[in-house]
């Protein structure tokens, strides 16, 4: 009973989601043909569909997509691979703790991409630099959300894992992953955001040849409005994937399997 | 929620009680002393060229000459204009969208979608889009920001009058209280945590952008566009204490704007733990 009519809620909310989005494009639609504004600068959607697609069809936008997912899992890996360590260590042992989070806190407020000009210098253009910047911009949120996930672990699971001869191994494992997974989930989730806008900032300004970023930057100079419009298309729909289908999937299969989501709301 | 998490992350810095206050500052500094230690090291040591790898008293030079000369002030006042019009301005719209959302079911069908197909877009990725449409200068800088900094507000916002506990409304309601009543005393205290996370989080988000947006839009004077142009010029002695002042803004906004003004609403009307 209860579940039909949440069927049926479900159901009229999409209905009405699709009505608004048609609506909003059609109006679209309207002001760009109405011939008010250039039409170069506001393109019919069909003209952006159909550059989507002959694009898509002749490899380029592949070819873009792949050299900015390269960059961006390269950085986003190398800040888990930093941040997952350094924050359990943090958690976990005062001093370095003490170490680290007074720099942690001043280097965090500061945009990745200000550094960019700065790295450019150092190391050049090209990959290097786009793989730091995102590298910078991910690697705090993994850290921090990581300590606070490791010391918000209840300390009389420890206590009693402890009791129960756990050794220092199956603690680690048995009790602080799954206790902290929730935050580390958040903290993976948030890193790759921020690595997702960090990585299309820096493609614009480190420019090399591929890259979403540096089309829609590209396609700027030769007033190309289509294809700023449709490799804008193509970034919202890898990151609305990853975002729901990764990180969605990801925390189905860790932290409500192991009945961690409720601690995590607590 | 882990917007929230993050939020608190950053916040619940320890304060071991006990401690002297001198004690915490010595241990607060010898981090940095450190690495400053490090820094200056590889710096005299002559790995790389003074010109990339200056060391830090040439940074404080530059930073001091800079700002005795008024340049970086002036560079920090125009980004801090640009970042207060545009957060403004999103916070204004964001706040009201959001509660709109959460009160209106029907306001909320239509927006929602609209909220969750612009939010995963990176904003900087509309900028030069927003070049082209607004041409170059202020006014895209700022609507970017805005643009930007709303989604978490709009986000936050709906789901904090979303939030408030239906009984409290529902009792409210039963003592007689009117739309206006209610709207004042009950929905904007309740959702108040949740708005002013969005509030931070946009904040942070404005800050991010602004600086970026800043070397692309090339506007006269701001701190993005002041480390953009030294690269020309390969002073990096000047990027670093652009990116010095960038750190102190960020800081203070974080300490010195929103903890005071959670603080005096959210933690004195018992809303949240201090």
């Amino acid at each position: 009973m209860t579940s039909d009519r949440a069927k049926l809620q479900r159901y009229l909310a999409l209905r009405r989601g699709v009505t608004t989005v048609i609506v909003v494009a059609a109006s679209y639609e309207a002001v760009a043909r109405s011939g008010y504004f250039a039409p170069v600068l506001m393109p019919p959607l069909g003209t952006v569909a159909h550059t989507l697609v002959a694009m898509l069809v002749d490899g380029t936008m592949l070819g873009h997509a792949a050299a900015t997912l390269y960059r961006v899992l390269c950085g986003f890996g190398l800040a888990v691979f930093v941040g997952l360590p350094l924050g359990v260590l943090m958690g976990r042992f005062r001093p370095v703790e003490h170490f680290v989070l007074p720099l942690a806190s001043a280097l965090m407020p500061i945009p990745s991409l200000a550094w960019l000009p700065v790295f450019i210098l150092w190391f050049g253009l090209g990959n290097t630099v786009t793989i730091l910047i995102v590298f910078y911009a991910a690697l705090f949120p993994m850290l921090l959300n990581t300590w606070s996930g490791v010391r918000s672990v209840n300390p009389i699971w420890l206590r009693a894992a402890g009791a129960m001869g756990a050794t220092e191994h199956a603690l680690f494992w048995k009790v602080i992953v799954p206790g902290a997974s929730p935050f580390i989930i958040a903290g993976l989730r948030q890193s790759f955001l921020r690595s997702w806008v960090a990585v299309i900032g820096a493609e614009m300004l480190a420019a090399s040849d591929w890259g979403l970023g540096w089309v829609i930057f590209d396609a700027k100079e030769f007033l190309d409005t289509d294809v700023m419009l449709a490799a804008l298309v193509v970034i919202g729909c890898i990151g609305f994937v990853t975002e729901r289908l990764v990180f969605g999937s990801l925390e189905r299969a860790t932290i409500y399997r192991w009945g961690m989501a409720r601690t995590a709301k607590g | 929620m882990n917007d929230l998490a993050q939020a608190s992350g950053i916040t619940s810095v320890p304060t071991a009680a006990g401690d002297g206050l001198l004690r915490r500052a010595a241990r607060n500094a010898f981090p940095f002393i450190v690495v400053g230690a490090l820094w200056e090291t590889v710096a005299h040591v002559g790995l790389f060229p003074p010109r990339l790898f200056p060391p830090l008293e040439a940074v404080a030079a530059v930073l001091a000459r800079l700002t005795l000369n008024g340049v970086l002030p002036h560079h920090a006042f125009d980004t801090l204009v640009r970042l207060t019009a545009g957060f403004a301005l999103a916070a204004l719209l964001g706040v009201t969208i959001g509660i709109l959302m959460g009160r209106s079911r029907r306001a909320e069908d239509i927006l929602l979608p609209l909220v969750s197909i612009g939010a995963p877009i990176p904003g900087l990725a509309y900028a030069p889009l927003f070049l082209l449409w607004f041409g170059l200068g202020n006014v895209p800088a700022v609507l970017l920001v805005a643009f930007v900094s709303a989604f978490p507000i709009i986000y936050n916002s709906w789901t904090g009058v979303k939030a408030v506990k239906d009984i409290w409304v529902r009792s409210a309601q039963a003592m007689g209280a009117d739309n206006r009543r209610l709207f004042r005393h009950v929905i904007l205290p309740g959702a108040l945590p949740y708005i002013m996370t969005g509030l931070r989080l946009g904040l942070a988000q404005a800050w991010r952008v602004l600086v970026a947006v800043e070397m692309l839009a090339a506007v006269p004077w701001g701190l993005g566009w002041l480390i953009f142009g030294a690269q020309e010029f390969l002073n990096t002695d000047v990027m670093l204490a652009g990116i010095t002042v960038i750190a102190l803004i960020g800081l203070a906004l974080e300490k010195l704007v929103f903890q005071p003004l959670e603080e005096f609403t959210v933690v004195r009307w018992g809303m949240m733990a201090s």
